[in-house]
């Protein structure tokens, strides 16, 4: 076996999340690939909460669908997620505080007294999940030390000594327990291909990290599920770059704020959800039309309205493309991975400043709080530009200055407030050269050509499109955003069973990669689309740009992420369909 | 020196002639000019209304952000850029109603910015709908049979969200106004001035005559003291046959951006970005 899957399941408050996330790290220190997802309801105590980790020698992009190890701290776990477990596989429960007792068929059992271990060793109930991590070890053929460090490493530090033994304690007495009385069982066998160093990392993490690398210095925004972990990540480190992070009243204010902060020179940047979106829409239009450099992150929660909150979905791509009142040039990244999350978040700061508009980040939740295994991103080629920001040897150069002169490029010279002789209004009426408010016709139309110019531009110079896979493929899987991962899975699952396939990635929604996407698509066989929405909203997009239609559609709305298995079996039913 | 002139723009305001914005204007380039700010530390910022517009007729750094957001713009200015000038300028309908939230939050902030509030009492620009500040039983266009509400107190209002200058101006007083912002200007912390803003074309009422009965300044009286609060708050809620004009509290108290280790050294605006170094970052992921 070169991987397996473990999920643990239990009330919110029980502290799965962190139990979930110290599972995965702890095999990605030891050299193997991880990928994590989580499951939760909106609530604080109580309800069902998951987390389920993949592991294996090679690397991964997302969950599968079957579990080998299922840790179940309530009977609700086990009524919800036994059926996951695959034949021969384990369920962990915690015996005394799970009613549990019957068989179930093909599944090994671990009866586990994880509350009361823990209740002994560390006088505390919130203990049975190292308990449980000390239990799960002992069903996997590694050395229990791997865990015990990052036990150490997670409880150490500020919560002191103490506490780290009294947590590492607990999973040794979880890992005794399962070695002694369930000495017969066959251990899940897998093993690390070195032990490189690798990252372990989620969207919001890689997106927090690529703006504090393009000098974002200004973070405003208001909490929403699940962008905000992006505040916490920068909140955190606030000191140690020096950001300004800035928890505001609303997001209407996060966003004027972000950009107050840009037209003063300072880069910075906002994240919300759909709803937060929708209030920040207006303001979206006051940076396009004062031409104020702004990144705006959405990640996406199933809607409308308070929908789904702790799900995941991609039911805002044409609302980011659409929002706010006019028309006016804007551009939307959706990353698929968190190195685009990092990348992207990056070039999308140089984007806003240099062609001086509104940047949007769109990602989902399924993105933003999955942790992946990758290297460390690759900095050499990262360059910050500006643009074109007036610097301090301009001030006495330039006579009558046009904060918006109507250039060639539709970009114009920008100047920032404390330089001399280079005072401007940024208005947000249609203004003239010069920033004032002017409602001509020709005025306005010179502004609103001048401003579209700078898409012209964008798109020489951006790739907007990925292709992986066979050139010469029977099926052309088409999607953009997270479901990157579990569409390259289940090209691994169809390239198994001979079936050749392509995957094309949208990754600029706008501007759209016409060229290459048509170049694609005029070559595919079979044009199948993948989408976590209910309307095929890029479906939409690319017959709206390019004209072409797909042949299939394969949407998923219940505010989950894809599964692998899924995908490859609706394509290959596509398949069998057709040759009938 | 910054003088008056040189903060004139060529361009004229749109203004309704004997409208009390102008006496706001020329108040605030007087203030300015006095203070002797150079022109290019200072930025105006604007919500939307009559008074948005202020912007284009001064010759400083402006920013016409849209309705009821000229605080979250104007605080941030000064957060990215702290060693700026920076003053918010809207209308009652702007501040108290459509950004009452920014206002209040902004306040028990006190980002070190001052904020002119044009109070005319009604929504001029879309030609005459009651406003926050419209007095109980006012008739306008959307009123016609008599506002219902009692209208919002910015002074009352100011001193409970804990603001730490909150001074009331009297357009038809433009001396008295320009010694009000420049202290204004000069407190450090976020300033109030809420200023009586006879609209001569749709408020009937609330008229400069109206105004010259009824204004008396806070200061003539000798025994007020403005750093008494309860006090303070007594004088805001006088508004009848006599409404005080003057500086009616402040207090000394950090300000954010005092807080903020992160501006310690220099302004954000002024830290080098170019080679940011995260390998520490990558390092605690893995």
């Amino acid at each position: 076996m070169s991987e397996f899957s473990w999920k643990i399941g239990g009330e919110a408050g029980y502290g799965i999340m962190t139990t979930g996330f110290i599972f995965g790290k702890t095999f990605v220190k030891a050299g193997f690939f991880a990928f994590d997802t989580n499951e939760y309801p909106s609530l604080i105590r109580g309800g069902h909460n998951t987390y389920t980790v993949r592991v294996s020698q090679e690397p991964i992009f997302s969950h599968v669908k079957k579990i080998d190890v299922l840790v179940a701290l309530t009977d609700i776990a086990i009524e919800k997620n036994a059926t996951e477990v695959k034949k021969d596989g384990f369920i962990i429960y915690d015996v005394g505080h799970v009613k549990f007792q019957k068989e179930i068929k093909g599944v090994n059992l671990i009866p586990v007294p994880l509350t009361q271990i823990a209740l002994e060793k560390g006088k505390q109930n919130i203990m049975r999940n190292n308990v449980a991590l000390g239990a799960s070890f002992a069903l996997i053929d590694v050395d229990p030390s791997i865990l015990y460090n990052m036990i150490k490493e997670s409880f150490g530090g500020k919560k002191g000594q103490d506490v780290a033994d009294a947590n590492v304690n607990a999973a040794k007495a979880g890992y005794e327990y399962v070695k002694e009385n369930f000495s017969n069982i066959k251990k899940i066998q897998i093993k690390s291909n070195g032990n490189k160093k690798r990252m372990y990392i989620n969207g919001n993490e890689a997106i927090a990290i690529g703006s504090i690398k393009a000098g974002c210095k200004f973070y405003s925004a208001y909490p929403m599920t699940p962008a905000s972990s992006i505040m916490h990540y920068l909140a955190s480190k606030e000191f140690d770059y020096n950001i300004v992070v800035k928890q505001t009243e609303d997001e209407i204010a996060a966003i004027n704020m972000a950009i107050g902060a840009n037209f003063a020179g300072v880069r910075a940047m906002t994240a919300t959800s759909g709803g937060g979106f929708a209030l920040m829409s207006e303001a979206l239009g006051l940076a396009a039309l004062t031409e104020t450099p702004l990144v705006v992150v959405l990640a996406q929660r199933p809607g409308p309205s308070t929908g789904m909150p702790t799900h995941t979905e991609q039911g805002d791509l044409r609302f980011v493309m659409h929002a706010s009142n006019g028309e006016f040039p804007r551009v939307v990244i959706a990353p698929g991975d968190a190195s685009e999350c990092f990348y992207e978040t990056f070039n999308a700061f140089n984007i806003a400043e240099k062609y001086q508009l509104p940047v949007i980040i769109i990602t989902d939740k399924f993105l933003a709080e999955s942790h992946t295994t990758t290297e460390k991103f690759f900095l050499k080629s990262l360059k910050i530009d500006r643009g074109s920001l007036l610097t301090e040897e301009y001030i006495n150069k330039i006579k009558d200055y046009k904060r918006y002169e109507n250039t060639i490029s539709g970009i114009s010279p920008r100047s920032l407030p404390s330089q001399e002789n280079l005072i401007f209004k940024a208005a947000t009426d249609e203004h003239d050269e010069y920033g004032n408010i002017n409602e001509e016709a020709d005025n306005r139309v010179i502004h609103v050509d001048k401003r579209f110019r700078k898409i012209k531009v964008l798109e020489t110079e951006i790739d907007g499109a990925k292709v992986y896979g066979d050139a010469d493929a029977d099926v052309t899987i088409i999607g953009w955003g997270s479901t990157k991962g579990p569409i390259f899975e289940a090209m691994k699952i169809l390239s198994k069973k001979g079936i050749k396939v392509n995957y094309l990635q949208i990754l600029y929604i706008m501007p759209f990669p016409k060229s290459k996407a048509k170049i694609v698509l005029d070559k595919a066989n079979k044009k199948i689309l993948v989408e976590n929405n209910k309307t095929a909203q890029l479906g939409s997009i690319i017959k709206e740009e390019i004209g072409i239609d797909v042949d299939y559609k394969i949407l998923k709305y219940d505010g989950r992420p894809f599964l692998p298995e899924d995908i490859a079996t609706k394509i290959e039913e596509v398949l069998t369909y057709d040759k009938l | 020196m910054t003088s008056f002139e040189e903060l004139t723009t060529k361009e004229r305001p749109t203004w309704c002639p004997g409208c009390g914005n102008w006496g706001i204007l020329t108040a605030l380039k007087k203030a300015i000019a006095e203070l002797n700010l150079p022109k290019h530390q200072v930025v105006v910022v604007a919500g939307i209304g009559c008074s948005g517009h202020l912007p284009q007729w001064i010759n400083t750094f402006g920013f016409h952000s849209l309705h009821g957001r000229s605080l979250p713009v104007a605080q941030a200015i000064k957060l990215a850029n702290h060693e700026l000038n920076v003053i918010a300028v809207g209308g009652d309908g702007d501040g108290y109603g459509i950004g009452i939230g920014h206002f209040i939050h902004a306040m028990r902030r006190n980002v070190d910015i001052t904020y002119i509030v044009h109070d005319n009492q009604i929504y001029g620009l879309t030609t005459g709908q009651a406003s926050p500040t419209s007095e109980k039983g006012f008739k306008s266009k959307s009123t016609p049979h008599g506002l219902i509400e009692p209208p919002v107190n910015p002074i009352s209002l100011a001193l409970a969200a804990d603001c730490s200058f909150v001074a009331r101006g009297f357009a038809g007083d433009v001396p008295h106004l320009v010694k009000l912002i420049t202290q204004a200007v000069q407190h450090k912390g976020f300033a109030l001035v809420d200023v009586l803003q006879p609209c001569i074309t749709f408020n009937y009422l609330n008229t400069f005559e109206y105004f010259y009965r009824k204004v008396y300044k806070l200061e003539e009286d000798k025994n007020y003291d403005p750093t008494n609060k309860v006090e303070a708050f007594k004088r805001s809620l006088e508004w009848g046959e006599r409404i005080p004009i003057g500086l009616f509290y402040k207090e000394e108290r950090k300000t954010y951006e005092d807080e903020l280790p992160q501006l310690s050294k220099a302004p954000l605006v002024k830290q080098k970005i170019d080679n940011v170094n995260i390998d520490n970052l990558f390092e605690e992921m893995c």
